[in-house]
């Protein structure tokens, strides 16, 4: 079973396969945007550190997310998504289209958004992730979130995870925000609900909040 | 009956507010004055559950794990018509970790082919054959490609327009009976009616039938104008997928369900398995999108229990996003010949309606009743035909049909206007007899600033600009089973419990505002615990019944809780109870300012330790139109579109839209915003983009997935306006109804008479496209 230790530096060196499943499925071109859908954001300089074969049975790594050490038991066909979700009970990770269009997955990889869905956990490596549960720290809601709250900027709130990691990126990384950028950072989200007005309001409240 | 008279406010404040006298039930709670007196209804007050949906701690359905859960898959079919000949599962039997496989077998329903197989005939692709509960979702998924399915092929037809044909594949030799899925109240789908694979017409609505003298309609007309309008099928495709965690044990079958209907699963469930309702629990906390789809316990639920059954553990089974997009409904398409004549000065004569559309294998592709009532028109009739196609089943889709009608008939009354050289929002002026929708047209131009369109096709450059309008209209239904619990503890606290599920609209929140408002409390006082057949049943979520069926007794079992609450006190005071009242949390008293209470020491004066009040719906205060509870009144809109239309590349973006709503008293404002913009986006994404593209040489769904079945994303919300009409009619305790549906029906309308007043042709099929513009400017064949 998975346990939890804390502390965060225990597992660098534990000679986990990188062979990245986006690469060999022929997207070179990292960071690009695909259409209207998100950019992924693996880093085309990461090198492959050629691995040594696991499976078909499940192999046990760690990972460090929102903090924490975690270590689980997964087949190698796992995605982060499923590992996040199955393993780890952290469900605020949503899997929606389950092919990189929705972003309704987005994790953080030391900080970059990416979709959890399109990612083996097995090239997580030592990589920092935060999911949608570790974005409130000690308790407090970030600034996004409550702006989120005071906009009603979620109907039914399947795609608000998602949103959130993408909003609460562009206001860390971006001081003062425009509409456009705002529009630019969730162009990849999927909401049905079509609540896109009210979670760019917040976004922008926010990033004015926080200046 | 005791009853009691009171006077109620009445009509639109700032425009024609008045008041009205009602005979009401003794025992209902006294008049609201209108929002602005009061301190919590019509206010931004903040989704109760927000805090759980921005931290991803909300659990929905498909979030779920119970211990010694197994996950499902369903075998579907591959292939659009046959009968199956055998299906071996010995190969997926034996894989590791599997624990079931259930196949479903044939059972002859009435109405249904005779078919002597072990199993049912196959009648589109994606049809649900059986399932596989393994150890992992992953294991579940192997063993379903492991069942060999042996099919002997028949003919099939997939296009709507080929299935009319005489000599067409035939998809039912019977009369069939199935409406699809939550499909539309109100028309009558008469499925044993018609030939070959055309059933119908159905020619009424709970409005009536046809009236009037068609022909005479005509010859008294001056200007006729004369189309035909097509409409596309578009899938719901909410973000959580349809689905169950179904745990049956000994003395309960427990159903988690991502539905818009907890007490309609239950029943369904109850009555498959042959249980008492008492034995089933159906419970719905947080749920990802419906959209109208969500009605039902569908293929999945009983395929979910009874593995459940045959392994003794709790199984999830969830659809995947092409299950969803195949098999788990979409809006029927249509195509709609409209026959409108109107005298010189502009007086409609005569309005005729003909329409086919493919609900699939089911039924419910009608048009609506916006033809019938939007307008006034002595001389009315509508045949709407359904016809039948190897494609999965419709199901009802925010403001079924009546999406479909409106793009139809407000299109052709902008036409109409044209041939009057009138201005199309003073020709509605003219034609339309509601208050509201006037109110909507004055304050939506001004909004708007209507006063700047052009003539159509006038607008100089690459980029043309455009404006257009369309209207629609939504009967105010409520539903009469409608039950709630309000209880308050003897520490204080107070609960709100119903069977209703809140599905994104905010039905938490509203509850929680009406308590707290008739209980001189704050929002953060009151605890909802909804979306659980425990408690008393509440409506479904569809049609837009939900606040006007379920908050009028909610405020009614708040204010019986209340009163029996003051009795207590008034009884500590020795002072009579309807002297008191609770305002800011303290009980007090008219007579004496000096008496004082805390609500939370008041509620110590219990005998009990809680006091426990349920109501139900009571018919509205001026009756209905039809019992069962069609109430008077409509909830209109007047939804205004701004185009940018690139001559050159045939790309139309839509710059902003003003929506104008009327829900008689709204309750949240920063809700029913959002569900105004969800129901634009929603049409803006209908008018220009979404499209189930089916192969019909296979018969499979070839964008079954989310990049390739396009909807908006960020880059194309456009800025959107709401602009919320109150409306008193007095006809409940809240006076306050849903804006779902509503939200939806105009806009694609809308869109379209703004490309045409951009481009100066007029596009009569949805979705307008790139290439669509380019042929209609002649621009490519």
């Amino acid at each position: 079973m998975e346990d939890k230790k804390q502390g965060a530096d225990s597992n660098s060196k534990k000679g986990i396969s990188r062979r990245s499943f986006i690469r060999g499925a022929g997207l070179s071109t990292a960071g690009s945007v695909l259409l209207t859908t998100n950019a992924f954001a693996f880093g085309s300089e990461e090198k492959l550190t050629a691995g040594k074969e696991f499976g078909p049975g499940a192999t046990t790594i760690q990972m460090k997310i929102n903090g924490m050490v975690e270590s689980l038991s997964v087949e190698p066909r796992t995605t982060l998504a499923a590992a996040l979700r199955d393993h780890l009970e952290l469900t605020g990770t949503k899997v929606v289209c389950d092919r990189g269009s929705c972003s309704a997955c987005t994790v953080y990889l030391d900080g970059k958004p990416v979709n959890s869905c399109m990612m083996s956990v097995f090239d997580v490596g030592d990589k920092e992730i935060t999911t949608i549960e570790g974005i409130a720290k000690n308790g407090e809601l970030h600034p996004v979130q409550e702006a989120f709250i005071e906009h009603d900027a979620s109907q039914c709130g399947y795609c608000t995870p998602g949103m959130v990691m993408s909003c609460v990126h562009l206001v860390e990384n971006n001081t003062n925000p425009t509409l456009d950028d705002v529009k630019n950072a969730t162009r990849g989200n999927l909401c049905r609900c079509g609540t896109h007005p009210h979670v760019f309001k917040a976004t922008l409240a926010a990033a004015n909040k926080t200046n | 009956m005791d009853t009691r008279k009171e006077k109620f406010p009445y009509g639109i404040p700032g425009h024609n507010l008045s008041e009205i006298e009602r005979e009401i039930p003794i025992e209902e709670p006294p008049v609201w004055p209108i929002n602005d007196k009061l301190k919590i209804i019509g206010k931004r007050v903040n989704r109760i559950d927000a805090v759980d949906k921005v931290t991803g701690k909300a659990k929905y359905t498909s979030d779920m794990k119970l211990p010694g859960m197994l996950y499902a898959k369903m075998l579907r079919s591959k292939v659009p018509h046959a009968a199956i000949k055998s299906i071996d599962i010995s190969e997926a039997k034996s894989l590791a970790g599997v624990h079931a496989i259930y196949l479903i077998e044939n059972t002859q329903k009435e109405g249904e082919e005779k078919n002597n197989g072990k199993f049912p005939m196959v009648k589109y692709v994606g049809q649900p054959l059986g399932g596989v509960a393994a150890d992992s979702l992953e294991i579940a998924k192997d063993a379903i490609s492991l069942i060999k399915v042996n099919y002997e092929e028949k003919p099939f037809v997939i296009d709507l327009e080929a299935a009319m044909e005489m000599d067409a594949p035939i998809v039912f030799d019977v009369p069939i009976t199935r409406q699809a899925d939550g499909g539309d109240v109100g028309e009558v789908h008469d499925g044993s009616k018609g030939q070959g694979n055309v059933r119908g017409p159905s020619t009424s609505s709970f409005f009536g039938g046809p009236r009037g003298d068609l022909e005479q309609g005509f010859n008294e007309a001056d200007i006729i104008v004369e189309k035909t309008y097509r409409t596309q099928v578009q899938t719901h495709m909410p973000l959580e997928t349809h689905g169950v965690v179904v745990d049956w044990r000994p003395d309960m079958m427990m159903v988690y369900a991502s539905t818009q209907n907890t007490n309609a699963v239950r029943n369904e469930m109850a009555s498959i398995f042959g249980l008492p309702k008492s034995k089933v629990r159906v419970v719905c906390d947080f749920m990802g999108g419906g959209f109208g789809a969500k009605h039902s316990a569908g293929s999945f639920g009983p395929m979910a229990a009874n593995l459940s059954k045959k392994t003794g553990r709790p199984v999830w089974l969830m659809m995947d996003r092409q299950e969803e997009h195949i098999a788990e409904g979409n809006r029927p398409n249509s195509i709609q010949y409209l026959k409108i004549g109107a005298k010189k000065n502009g007086t409609l004569t005569a309005i005729q309606q003909r329409s086919h559309g493919t609900a699939g294998v089911g039924l419910g592709a009608g048009v609506g009743r916006i033809a019938q009532v939007l307008y006034p028109c002595p001389n009315f009739a509508t045949e709407q035909y359904d016809v039948l196609t190897n494609a999965g089943p419709g199901a009802a889709w925010r403001a079924p049909g009546n999406v479909q009608g409106a793009f139809g008939l407000e299109q052709a009354i902008d036409e109409m206007a044209e041939k009057l050289n009138m201005d199309p929002l003073k020709y509605r002026d003219l034609i339309d007899k509601s208050e509201v929708r006037k109110i909507e047209r004055q304050r939506g131009a001004k909004l708007f600033n209507w006063s700047r369109r052009q003539p159509a096709g006038s607008g100089k450059g690459l980029v043309k600009k455009g404006l257009g309008v369309g209207q629609s209209t939504w009967p105010r239904f409520v539903t009469l089973d409608s039950s709630v619990e309000v209880k308050i503890h003897n520490d204080g606290g107070v609960e709100i419990r119903s069977s209703v599920q809140d599905i994104g609209t905010g039905t938490k929140t509203i509850l929680a505002q009406v308590v707290a408002e008739e209980l001189g409390l704050q929002v953060n006082d009151i605890t909802v615990n909804i979306g659980d057949t425990f408690f008393p049943v509440g409506p479904g979520s569809g049609g837009s019944v939900v606040t006007g069926s379920i908050t009028p007794p909610t405020r009614n079992a708040a204010f019986e809780a209340k009163t029996a609450l003051l009795k207590l006190v008034a009884k500590k005071w020795e002072t009579d109870s309807s002297e008191l009242f609770i305002e800011n949390g303290q009980v007090g008293s008219k007579k004496d300012a000096n008496l004082k209470m805390p609500f939370k020491e008041a509620t110590k004066l219990m005998r009990t330790s809680q006091i426990s009040k349920i109501a139900s719906r009571s018919d509205d205060y001026g009756g209905f139109q039809q019992p069962w509870g069609l109430a008077y009144g409509d909830l209109g809109s007047v939804q205004f579109a701004e185009v940018s239309v690139n001559t050159d590349t045939g790309f139309v973006k839509v710059d902003k839209i003003v929506a104008a709503h009327s829900c008689g008293r709204p309750l949240n404002i920063g809700q029913l915003e959002s569900q105004i913009n969800g129901g634009v986006i929603q049409g803006i994404s209908y008018a220009l983009y979404e499209n189930r593209i089916m192969d019909t040489g296979t018969g499979h769904m070839m964008n079954a997935n989310v990049d390739q079945y396009k909807v908006p994303y960020s880059m194309e919300i456009p800025e959107i306006e709401t602009l919320i009409v109150e409306e008193y009619s007095a006809l409940s305790s809240t006076d306050a109804y849903g804006i779902g549906e509503p939200a939806n029906i105009a806009t694609a309308a809308a869109v379209a008479n703004a490309v045409y007043n951009a481009i100066g042709v007029r596009l009569h099929e949805i979705p307008i496209t790139p290439s669509s513009i380019l042929k209609a400017l002649n621009k490519v064949s």
